[in-house]
């Protein structure tokens, strides 16, 4: 049964896909110039025979329908061709080293979102319309109401400039930097045993991690604290109490896990979101990963980087929602009816 | 970028009467206050030319990065300070309130007219149109919205044609998915049903009997997807692709100041407190109207 529910939404992905990567490859078409001018205006000197190798080789002499087909045949294998603004680099390798660094800011901002969000949901909605709840509340609303960007620069310009409590750029300082295994470096510092490093990599990721979380965390809380009230209203909640249960073990057992299961959903939604918010904060940061990447190639016009990483982006998103409906089925068994 | 509400949130039956309604949205004393303040903005936005004192592109070069009155060097010749080109920051504050607000309506418009259009053709017609658009629905609510925008916006540069679409691109699913949902109801309801029975046109039962009733839930739906929409936009501006650099806007005037916040942090930190005040007054209001129409909030 569950197997059959996920494979049926494994399928649903792939008109999905191919409407990602269709809209991806013809956005990028809306772009002036010819791309093969593009590499080549990094890499020098060429013969023509040269040019013309590039071109069969990308298809560009094809139909629009075909280059398409190509596009996809050589995404699929993860060959976006040259980046315009790396060397004439490959993309794929450019996209490859910066994985890391967005994937670590990713878990950290996603795991303080979580962490906050339902333990100060929990905490509100044991007593609803209390001092904390209404602070709580207040906070969440303004989570929501703040643009990340500014966030991010007044968390720079209060606990990077004016308290100097936290840096305000980069991943790590030089100096103590791991040596790569993971590329995560507070793993690989863990892994080192070297706590210096762990530290600064830690320190680091405080700032556009707390920035990333804010709107994640206050939309999760929201859904948390109106979930628990409506589960501690529940009969068997009560009889759980009457039953003279401790009060953290009604809470924490009978009532989390259930108010738990309508926040799933919400939690891949936001994850997405936070995907989105992570190249405006790798941005503000200066923070080294896809995203800066993404809004660097913007910048600088290369057009086959900024293809990758939105692929890349988009189907990480699709991907996380594909999980969360997963995962919403194993909890929720009404779902896998439905 | 926060997306407040999904369609299914605000999928409530509309039981109640307008005047129950207005008088519940009345006495939410918070709602009715950032009501009046979203107004408030529209009017400063509106009256720019007569409110901002100076023209928003003059360059003060004697008054480089000035700071603003309250500040030991400021003076009240430039009452929030001026840019790194010698701008004076309150009047472009005023004329950004101008793009934030006009891109938010156009926006929240052309999604609303969009997709309720085709989610009420969709939830009375049915059939083959229904199943096509169904589709069409899944694949974009799988789009991850801003990165989109971003790839469009990248491909395009600033321009306020292309930003106006990369917002809509998937702003009206929503709108859809209500008025769809809510028609579906509808036509099986008794007074449809009596409208049908009299000989009564679709057109007319659409947008005569149905039309009417749904316009609730979409009104609250419009207004919180306006908070979205204000966000994005900023944030596209922000990151150099959204407005135009000649017209002023919050998003840009943020990364302006990026470079000055060590020495100016002023440059920064007021543009951004005007997108906070209008969105949070945004949203303020459109959850005060959805209580308002939300019949469990009726006791």
């Amino acid at each position: 049964m569950w197997g059959r529910f996920v494979t049926q939404r494994t399928l649903q992905l792939i008109p999905v896909l191919i409407g990602v990567s269709f809209v991806v490859f013809f956005t990028m078409h809306l772009t002036p110039g010819d791309p093969i001018e593009h590499m080549l205006g990094q890499a020098g000197r060429i013969t023509q025979a040269q040019i013309d190798e590039l071109r069969a080789h990308y298809g560009l002499d094809r139909p629009l329908v075909v280059q398409y087909g190509l596009f996809l045949r050589h995404a699929v294998r993860g060959d976006f061709g040259l980046s315009y603004s790396h060397q004439g680099r490959s993309v794929s390798a450019v996209v490859a080293e910066r994985i890391p660094a967005t994937l670590e800011l990713t878990l950290f901002a996603f795991l303080i979102a979580i962490v906050l969000a339902i333990a100060a949901g929990v905490v509100s909605s044991l007593r609803p319309q209390g001092a904390f709840d209404r602070t709580a509340t207040v906070g969440a609303l303004l989570g929501i109401s703040m643009p990340g960007f500014w966030l991010g620069i007044v968390l720079i310009i209060v606990f990077g400039l004016r308290l100097q409590w936290l840096p305000i750029s980069g991943r790590i300082d030089l100096a103590l930097a791991p040596q790569p295994v993971t590329g995560l470096n507070t793993v690989d510092a863990l892994l080192a045993g070297n706590g210096a490093a762990f530290l600064s990599a830690l320190k680091h990721l405080v700032l556009p991690g707390a920035a990333m979380a804010a709107p994640m965390a206050a939309m999760v809380m929201r859904m948390v604290r109106s979930s628990m009230i409506g589960v501690l209203e529940q009969d068997y909640v009560q009889f759980a109490r009457a039953k003279g249960l401790p009060e953290t073990s009604v809470v924490g057992k009978h009532a989390l896990r259930n108010a738990l299961i309508p926040t799933v959903n919400i939690v891949a939604l936001q994850t997405g979101l936070l995907l989105s918010g992570n190249m405006i904060i790798e941005t503000v940061f200066q923070y080294p990963g896809l995203g800066k990447l993404a809004v660097d190639a913007i910048a600088a016009a290369d057009y086959p980087l900024v293809q990758a990483v939105v692929l890349i982006y988009a189907v990480s998103y699709v991907l996380l929602n594909l999980g969360a409906d997963a995962l919403h089925a194993v909890l929720d068994p009404r779902v896998r009816a439905a | 970028m926060a997306q407040p509400v999904t369609g299914d949130q605000v999928l409530e039956p509309v039981a109640a009467t307008t005047p129950g309604m207005v008088r519940l949205l009345l006495s939410n004393r918070v709602a009715v206050v950032a009501g009046l303040a979203v107004l408030g903005f529209a009017a400063i936005g509106l009256l720019a030319p007569v409110l901002a004192a100076y023209d928003p592109s003059a360059q003060h070069p004697e008054a480089i990065r000035a700071a603003p009155f309250w500040h030991p060097e400021g003076s009240t010749r430039f009452l929030l300070g001026t840019d790194s080109l010698g701008r004076d920051l309150l009047s472009r504050i005023i004329y950004g309130a101008r793009i934030s607000i006009f891109l938010g309506v156009v926006v929240v418009l052309l999604t609303l007219v969009v997709g309720t259009g085709l989610g009420m053709l969709a939830g009375y017609f049915r059939g083959w149109f229904d199943a096509v658009m169904s589709r069409v629905v899944d694949t974009l609510l799988a789009f991850p919205f801003l990165i989109f925008a971003l790839a469009i916006m990248a491909a395009t540069g600033p321009n306020l044609v292309a930003l106006v679409l990369a917002l809509a691109f998937k702003g009206w699913v929503d709108f859809y998915r209500v008025a769809r949902g809510d028609v579906l109801a509808a036509r099986e309801a008794d007074y449809v049903t009596a409208a049908r029975g009299l000989g009564a046109s679709a057109p007319h039962i659409l947008f005569s009997e149905i039309l009417p009733n749904i316009i609730p839930p979409i009104i609250v739906l419009a207004t919180l997807r306006m908070a979205t929409i204000i966000i994005a936009e900023a944030s596209l501006s922000f990151l150099g692709i959204g407005v135009p650099p000649s017209i002023p806007a919050w998003g840009t005037m943020v990364a302006d100041g990026r470079a000055d916040v060590a020495s100016a942090w002023w440059i920064a930190t007021f543009p951004g407190l005007g997108i906070l005040l209008l969105v949070l007054c945004v949203n303020l209001f459109g959850e005060g109207l959805r209580d308002a129409l939300d019949p469990r909030m009726r006791k």
